[in-house]
């Protein structure tokens, strides 16, 4: 028997279509390249320092989870440098180091190692995070402060501010290929519409995020705006201008898309985007802060489990 | 292999092989030196047994190693018994191999001729469960769970897998012939033939009701045509014969009319090898052939950690010797270069939802693997609906983390199957 040649002997099925956990990763950061390029173009060498402050502490973070769990290394994955980049392109160029490190410990630390590890966070890790430096240290976020030393070739307003304190008026200095072209202030991988939706879109061919969900996130914030605009023209800004700014686009394509705080079945991924989007809207236009995505992220993160509970009755259940 | 393709959103249409004139030429193995069969149930020494070493055995004999059981195979050769002993399958099945060196000169036996004068289902029980594709004759005559439709299926249930399709198309008198003394020993009048793709012209004659299956995988599944071609849903845990719907290859009805015909029990299957290019070639062997003798007549060569795949890429079972021999099911032969073998990995379910579009019963398999993973096994079969699973592998197939969910899933049902019945044995 020494002889004979040993085969693998495994389950079937013996084949794979080749999907991958790291090119789904990969993949999202590629098509976040373009929003953060053009941030890193505005805001120079500051803007360089927090991502890559922000890309390997997160990397640093999940290896010391690593070690600490006695878990296999996962750093290859591209999942800890997605958080990373993504909350890097949330944040303005001038955040402090301290901040960076401290986001990103809560990213990675708490936000996904403590809830259980990939595919177990309840929430969007990063939105988790931005929430939690966002109430604790509430300037980091004012972009007009933040930014102030910045005199760029634009309206150094941040545009949901403006409108939120001083109404429509404010904000008529905003073209749509401004805001589409990046000609706003905000977070540094944030204000790139054309770089997010192209990003987005090629995620969505690729299938490499939930169409249904960004979908559905962008008609809910447009929806709102609209009837709000209809209601109030001069107190509430137009669709457009609320899909084009803060953090809708990034929102609706690289954060509420995220695959384990997110439903997997059809109808619940509507009422999730949907819901998303009214949320964020409500927010800004009602509510106590200038934007809503952060919020109302977190809140469909909270009910997703529920959601998903709405699914198609397998096929042969016996009730 | 079949991959991802580009446009990632849509969900993969993955389709049947369908037989074209390049499968046509059937390549003849010739007969090995020895064969090896496998019978059912352990071979416990100190039964009594009617076969023993040293034995000469004639081809189409009846060869039952225990007079305690009624398993039994069909000698597919003349020659003389070399050894018996047990052999331990997948999922505590066990069975008797039975080594026989095969000689030069064959001679027929002729039990089964004198016997099948009658066309009974007593006389096709005693001799022709074992036929190349396998007759289930035991669901019939069951007066708790009887059959009234019978499905014959023209195609295999696996990709890549010619065999069937190659039978219905080259054998329609032996089909036809089948057809008939399935309704005799069965007394079943419905009987339905159904058929992979469009072609259903020519078979107004055959005898059964002629239906076409769609060609994208798993439309083949027993338990989708049940669903989509006959318009009946199988319960989930249930099987079709709990409605009264048996289901038996062509090439299995094919052999039972050539064996009443002729009188002599056919002893060779036919195969789709699929090599390691994935070109497929159908050859005839005869059942007990060592799967390393149809290699080598083929030229094909195997080298350490490659991979033999007994059935087709998505539902075939690999085994790890090459001297394991054809069996009565063998529907196909795969072989797997190393550096083509996906590997597994215990990487967590991310929750990406790719086994969700595509499974296509529904099951919510994002769920259910936390609790196989776990081990909660009850739980998954009283919530997410474990035993909905028509075992199609797609979901394994598209699962970004690799994680084996179709091997768990079987796991798990063969796992509540023993803890049921032992429920039951013990009271
Ligand atoms: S094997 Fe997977 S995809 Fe196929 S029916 Fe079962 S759970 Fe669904
Ligand atoms: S395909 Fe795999 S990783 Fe994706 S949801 Fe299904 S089990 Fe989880």
């Amino acid at each position: 028997m020494d002889k004979a040649k040993k085969f693998i002997v495994s389950h079937a099925p013996f084949w794979h279509n080749g999907n991958s956990v790291n090119e789904r990763y990969y993949h999202i950061m590629i098509a976040a390249l373009p929003a953060v390029l053009l941030g890193i173009k505005q805001y120079g060498i500051p803007a360089v320092g927090v991502v890559a402050l922000s890309v390997s502490s997160a990397i640093l973070w999940e290896l010391a989870m690593n070690y600490l769990t006695h878990r296999p290394i996962t750093i290859a994955d591209g999942n800890a440098a997605l958080i990373g980049l993504l909350f890097a392109m949330a944040v303005p160029a001038t955040m402090p180091w301290w901040a960076v490190l401290t986001g990103t410990f809560i990213c990675v630390v708490i936000g996904k190692h403590i809830f259980g590890g990939i595919g177990s966070n309840a929430f969007n890790p990063v939105v988790l995070a931005v929430a939690m430096v966002m109430v604790s240290w509430k300037d980091l976020f004012d972009f007009d402060g933040a930014l102030l030393n910045y005199d760029l070739d634009m309206v150094m307003a941040y545009p949901l501010a403006a409108v939120k304190h001083f109404g429509v008026g404010a904000i008529e200095s905003f073209s749509t290929a401004d805001l589409l072209l990046g000609r706003q202030s905000g977070g540094i991988g944030a204000t790139f519409g054309l770089g997010l939706i192209l990003g987005g879109i090629y995620l969505i061919i690729r299938g490499f995020i939930r169409w249904e969900i960004s979908v559905s996130f962008l008609l809910g914030v447009f929806l709102t705006a609209w009837i709000f605009n209809l209601a109030a023209p001069d107190r509430f800004a137009g669709p457009t201008f609320h899909l084009l700014t803060g953090y809708t686009l990034i929102g609706a394509f690289f954060l509420a898309t995220e695959d384990s705080s997110s439903p997997v079945n059809f109808i619940p991924m509507l009422i999730y985007g949907a819901a998303g989007g009214v949320l964020t809207v409500l927010i800004r236009n009602i509510g106590a802060h200038v934007d809503g995505v952060v919020y109302a992220i977190l809140t469909i993160n909270l009910v997703n489990p529920l959601l998903d509970k709405i699914r198609p009755k397998a096929v042969g259940k016996v009730v | 292999m079949i991959r991802k393709s580009f446009f990632g959103f849509v969900k993969p249409r993955i389709e049947y092989a369908l037989l074209s004139d390049q499968h046509l030429n059937i390549v003849e193995i010739p007969d090995p030196k020895s064969i090896n069969l496998l019978v059912d149930g352990p071979f416990n020494p100190g039964e009594a047994t009617l076969l023993k070493e040293g034995d000469t055995v004639k081809t189409g004999q009846k060869l039952a190693p225990s007079t305690e059981k009624d398993a039994y195979a069909i000698s597919p050769v003349t020659g003389t018994v070399t050894s018996i002993s047990s052999y331990a399958g997948d999922f505590g099945k066990f069975y008797t191999a039975v080594s026989i060196d095969v000689s030069d000169q064959e001679e027929f036996d002729d039990q089964f001729e004198t016997a099948c004068v009658e066309t009974t289902l007593p006389v096709a029980r005693n001799y022709l469960t074992q036929l190349p594709g396998k007759l289930p004759l035991n669901f019939f005559n069951d007066s708790e769970k009887p059959i009234n439709t019978i499905v014959i299926y023209g195609g295999d249930n696996d990709l890549l897998v010619t065999t069937n399709q190659y039978i219905v198309k080259s054998r329609t008198d032996d089909l036809k012939h089948g057809i008939r003394i399935l309704n005799q020993i069965s007394d079943v009048d419905h009987i339905i033939m159904a058929i992979p793709g469009e072609f259903l012209q020519g078979y107004g004659h055959i005898g059964a009701e002629v239906k076409n299956v769609p060609i994208e995988y798993p439309a083949a599944n027993p338990f989708m045509i049940m669903k989509d071609t006959l318009g009946r849903i199988v319960p989930a845990g249930r099987q079709s014969e709990d409605l009264g719907v048996c289901f038996i290859t062509a090439e299995a009805v094919a052999a039972l009319g050539s064996a009443f015909q002729n009188g002599q029990i056919p002893v060779s299957k036919l195969m789709t090898v699929v090599g390691k290019n994935g070109d497929q070639q159908l050859v005839s062997a005869r059942i007990g052939t060592p799967i390393s003798h149809i290699f080598d007549t083929l030229g094909i060569t195997l080298s350490e950690k490659d991979r033999i795949i007994l059935g087709g890429p998505m539902t075939g079972a690999s085994v790890w010797s090459e001297d394991y021999p054809v069996m009565p099911d063998t529907s196909a032969l795969m072989v797997q270069d190393k550096e083509m073998i996906p590997y597994v990995s215990d990487y967590p379910c991310i929750n990406c939802g790719e086994c969700i579009r595509i499974c296509p019963v529904y099951i919510p398999i994002n769920m259910l693997v936390r609790f196989l993973e776990a081990g909660h096994y009850e739980e998954a079969a009283d919530q997410y609906d474990l035993y909905s699973c028509i075992e199609c592998g797609l979901c394994s197939f598209v699962c970004p983390s690799k994680i084996p969910i179709f091997q768990f899933i079987r796991l798990a049902k063969y796992e509540l199957g023993r803890v049921n019945s032992a429920e039951e044995a013990h009271g």
